[in-house]
Formats: structure tokens, C-alpha cells, sequence
């Protein structure tokens, strides 16, 4: 009987070993790292000192930058939303194999390196890029795209578009499509059953989308890293500048933990109002 | 009846457009002859695949990110198949809490976790060492092979198991003859989940590899930074040639919707 106890202990004990080595302690030693003293002739020092955090959420060039980031990507949720929902739509609506076909076209991209994808939109965006080639053959002024803020959003847009469309797709699949025909039959107008019936049900796959998709665009590096250019930074992108940079790590990891923080707390925060949501779905 | 209208296939087709555009202009850029980044209109050439062979860096890198790919989706199976065997057989205390943890890099930015390694590398004087970009690599792909096959536990019918064990197997057997055959295609979809993600992590990487251990992610990412030549879009036609033939692959055999959407 003592033998049976153990049995799950043992089992778990390699990875628990593991995760507690490998991210609790440290995570916990660059929460110590972000209150040491930093001195710029000499490094890290010990000492414990809040000015890190004082520095990053006072001064306006870290504010810019973590408003910037909250602010793209919030945007790109927003598009993610408008553009993944109703492809999703579509394509359940789909016959096979047209269906399977371009939920693979849809989500593939996933799976190719997100380097390759930002390397594709910069040749896309470049003052030279295509969609210049086109303004100009059109006699348009090209416009510039690269290093802006919209070539972030646009490819942020086209990373994170899976996120969204998979959330959606998976709460569609659980949807009866008789139901919307029933509201046809009883004379709703296509829209009507589109807001009344079908969007409810989505609404929770939108949700979760919608959470992973800003989770992931706030803490984004690649993209802004190479559609951005040195100076419109995003919060990744600054750490990364400390580290490497500025050899500011105390600094740095302040920055981190704070989108960790933050991260966390909009995780917490979204998944009561998921819960709450289904718990009124359901009655 | 489920007919999709005209506007919606004209929206369709617009995201589809936009889905493939980038992907397009890097793999028909890799075959230009010029020197710039150009659209070759009038002849193709593969000089720039031959410059991705001749460049000193690439080929290694390559073979690093294969190599830590694989160890990683490899451990991680041995260290996660355990450990969700235990979290969905077996009621202890700290139950919900360790599942908690082995999950928790999702919602942890890569970001975070690279600067977290970095910190924890330099004190026990660990970077640049391959083995704990290895371990590194195993905490980020957990996850992800964990709810697979947690997913393949919890959705298994359990009646063999017990026919075998009224029969007189011991537990050994059980797990070995029975219950591994019935999870294999969970554990093998993980792995697969696992060795993609490993192959094209960066963020965390890029704040733990050394020059020795650069992995192809993190080597791109700097060749693009320094130098926009089309090499980098040969290099990543290749990218996209590996990933689509290994999709096919992955789709004939499993479905890749199964595993990228999760089970139905």
C-alpha cells in the first residue's frame, strides 16, 4: 500500500525536478536581479535598490515604449478578431476537400519560422517592395511602410492570425449548423441569426483568441525586431537592447518582470470574465 | 445549403492573398540572379542557394538547431509521459499545482524565460553550453507534448487495461503492451509538436546562445538585421520547403489539423 502512494511521486519527480530548476528558481533570481544596484563602470552590484522599476515607470522614453506596445497590441487583437472570426466562418461553411484544404493554407504558416515570415513582409513593405512596385505602376505616391508602426501591426496581424481562427474554428465545429437554419426557417434575417445565434457561441472562442493573440503580440520580438528598425521599440526588443546593448541586466530584468506582470494579470483577468461568460452561457 | 456567398469568397480570398503573400515573395526573391532584392522577371538562377553553402555559418547552424531539436523533443517525452500518467491516474496532494507548472511556459513570454536562463546560466556558469540549451529548449516544448498526451490518457478507454490486469499482468506489462500503444499517437504528435517549436524558437534563444551554440532562428535573425541580401531569402526558401514537406508528412500520417487544432 505504501509502495502505491509513492508510484505518482515517482513519476512526476524527473520534470518536478526540472520545472522548479529550470523556471521557479530562475525566475526567482531575476526578480533579485531587477532590485540589485547597477553601476556603469562596474557592473552589477549588490545592494538592494528599487530604482530600476522608479527609472523604467517614470521616465517617458520606457513609457513611449511600453505604451507602444500595449497599443499595437491591442490593435492587432482588434484586427484579429475582424479578419480570424469570419474566416473561420467561411471556411466551416466549406465543402471538403476545399475545407481541410485551406484550413491548412490558414494555419500552416504556423509551423514556418516566424524570422522567415518578418523577413517575407519586409520585402513586401521595403521602399522598393512590392507593394510600392504596385503604387507606382499605378502612378500613386509609394508610401513609406517599413520601420512604421503599421508594418509591425500588419505583420503581427499575419503571425497571430492562427491564433484566432483556431479558438473560433473549434467552437463553430461544436455548433449545430441545423440551429441557424432554424432561425432562417422562423424568418430571421441572415444577420440576425448570424449576431443572435452564431456569434454567442463564438464568443468564447473569440475570447480565448483574442487572449493569446495579445499575450503573444505584447511580448513580440521578431517582428517589431525587423519591421521596426532601431528606433520604434517594443517592450521584447528593449530588454533585448539592455542585455545586450546597454549590459544594463538589472534594468532589464526590471522591464521583464513588469511584462510578466503584466502578462499574468491580464491572463487572471480575462479568464473571469471567460468563466464568468460561460457560466452565464450556460445557465 | 451552407453555400458561402460571393462576398464571403471574395473576403476568403483576400485573407488567403494575404496569408501566402509574404511566403510567395520569399521563395520566387530566392531565385534572383541580381544582387539586390529583386523579383527576378527574366532569368532564374540559384547562386544564392550555392551562397547559403559557401557562407560559414548557416550549414552549422543548421545541423545545431536539428540536433537540439531533436534531444529536446526527446526528452521531453520521456520526462512528460510520466508525469501526465501520474496527474491523470492518480489523486496526491500538489496535483493541480505541478500540472499548473509544467503549463506555466505558456503564459510565461519567451521573452521572460530567455532572461531567466541567462541569469541562472551565468551563475552556475553555464553559457554557451549546449546541454543546458538543451534543458532550455525541454522547458519551452513541454507544454505542448504534455497536453497531447494528457489529452490521449484522458480520451482512452480503460477497459483493456483492466482485461489484462484480470488476466494476470503486472503493471509493467500493462503500461508496455497496452497502455503505450494506445497513446503512441499522442506521444508521437507531441514530439513532432515538440520539434517544431524547438526548431523555431528565438526569442528565449537569442538571450542564451553562445557563438558556438547559435541555433538557424537566432542566426537569421542577426544575418537580417546586419545585412539584407538574398541569401537570407534563399535560406528561407529552404525554411519554407522543410516545413512544407514535413507538413504533408505530419498531415498524412496524423492530420495536422488534429494536432495543430487539438482532438475533436
Amino acid at each position: 500500500m505504501k509502495s502505491r502512494a509513492l508510484t505518482p511521486w515517482l513519476l512526476v519527480s524527473p520534470a518536478t525536478l526540472l520545472f522548479l530548476g529550470l523556471v521557479v528558481l530562475p525566475l526567482i533570481l531575476t526578480v533579485i536581479l531587477s532590485f540589485h544596484v547597477y553601476d556603469h563602470s562596474s557592473g552589477i552590484k549588490d545592494g538592494f535598490t528599487v530604482s530600476h522599476y522608479v527609472r523604467v515607470l517614470t521616465d517617458d522614453y520606457y513609457l513611449t515604449i511600453f505604451w507602444r506596445t500595449l497599443r499595437l497590441a491591442a490593435l492587432t487583437t482588434l484586427i484579429c478578431v475582424l479578419i480570424g472570426a469570419p474566416e473561420a466562418y467561411v471556411l466551416s461553411r466549406m465543402g471538403d476537400p476545399w475545407r481541410s484544404i485551406f484550413l491548412l493554407v490558414i494555419i500552416g504558416p504556423l509551423l514556418v519560422s516566424v524570422v522567415v515570415r518578418a523577413f517575407g513582409w519586409s520585402m513586401l513593405l521595403g521602399s522598393t517592395g512590392l507593394v510600392n512596385q504596385t503604387l507606382r505602376a499605378l502612378g500613386l505616391d509609394t508610401v513609406r511602410l517599413l520601420y512604421t508602426e503599421t508594418a509591425i501591426v500588419i505583420a503581427l496581424v499575419h503571425v497571430m492570425l492562427p491564433f484566432m481562427v483556431i479558438p473560433v474554428w473549434t467552437a463553430l465545429q461544436k455548433l449545430d449548423p441545423a440551429v441557424e437554419a432554424a432561425a432562417w426557417s422562423l424568418g430571421a434575417s441572415r444577420f440576425t441569426a448570424l449576431r443572435r445565434v452564431v456569434l454567442p457561441q463564438v464568443s468564447l472562442g473569440m475570447l480565448s483568441g483574442s487572449l493569446i493573440v495579445f499575450g503573444l503580440s505584447a511580448s513580440a520580438f521578431a517582428i517589431p525586431g525587423l519591421l521596426g528598425g532601431r528606433r520604434l521599440k517594443m517592450a521584447a526588443t528593449l530588454v533585448y537592447d539592455e542585455y545586450m546593448s546597454e549590459l544594463n541586466w538589472p534594468l532589464g530584468a526590471a522591464i521583464a518582470i513588469i511584462v510578466l506582470a503584466a502578462n499574468l494579470i491580464i491572463m487572471l483577468g480575462y479568464n473571469r470574465l471567460v468563466e464568468t461568460r460561460a457560466r452565464r452561457a450556460l445557465g | 445549403m451552407h453555400k458561402n456567398g460571393p462576398i464571403a469568397l471574395f473576403f476568403h480570398g483576400l485573407v488567403v492573398a494575404f496569408v501566402l503573400a509574404p511566403l510567395v515573395v520569399v521563395c520566387l526573391v530566392a531565385f534572383t540572379p541580381e544582387n539586390t532584392l529583386s523579383i527576378p522577371t527574366t532569368s532564374f538562377s540559384l547562386r544564392w542557394f550555392e551562397a547559403i553553402f559557401k557562407h560559414p555559418d548557416f550549414v552549422p547552424s543548421f545541423y545545431n538547431s536539428l540536433w537540439l531539436a531533436t534531444l529536446a523533443a526527446t526528452i521531453s517525452i520521456v520526462l512528460a509521459v510520466p508525469a501526465a500518467l501520474a496527474i491523470d491516474r492518480y489523486q496526491f496532494p500538489g496535483r493541480d499545482a505541478l500540472n499548473g507548472l509544467f503549463l506555466s511556459p505558456l503564459i510565461i513570454p519567451h521573452l521572460v524565460l530567455g532572461v531567466a536562463f541567462l541569469r541562472l546560466f551565468a551563475l552556475i556558469g553555464a553559457t554557451g553550453s549546449f546541454a543546458w540549451l538543451v534543458l532550455s529548449h525541454v522547458i519551452i516544448v513541454t507544454p505542448y507534448v504534455m497536453r497531447l498526451v494528457m489529452a490521449s490518457f484522458t480520451g482512452m478507454d480503460r477497459s483493456a487495461e483492466q482485461a489484462a490486469m484480470t488476466l494476470g499482468a503486472s503493471h509493467m506489462t500493462v503500461f508496455r503492451r497496452i497502455t503505450a500503444p494506445m497513446i503512441l499517437p499522442g506521444i508521437t504528435g507531441g514530439w513532432l509538436l515538440a520539434f517544431i517549436n524547438s526548431f523555431d524558437e528565438l526569442t528565449m534563444s537569442i538571450f542564451v546562445t553562445s557563438p558556438q551554440t547559435v541555433t538557424l532562428p537566432v542566426r537569421m535573425y542577426m544575418y537580417a538585421t546586419e545585412s539584407i541580401d538574398p541569401m537570407m531569402a534563399a535560406v528561407s526558401a529552404l525554411m519554407i520547403a522543410l516545413t512544407a514537406g514535413a507538413m504533408l508528412v505530419i498531415d498524412r500520417a496524423f492530420g495536422l489539423d488534429k494536432i495543430l487544432v487539438g482532438e475533436k
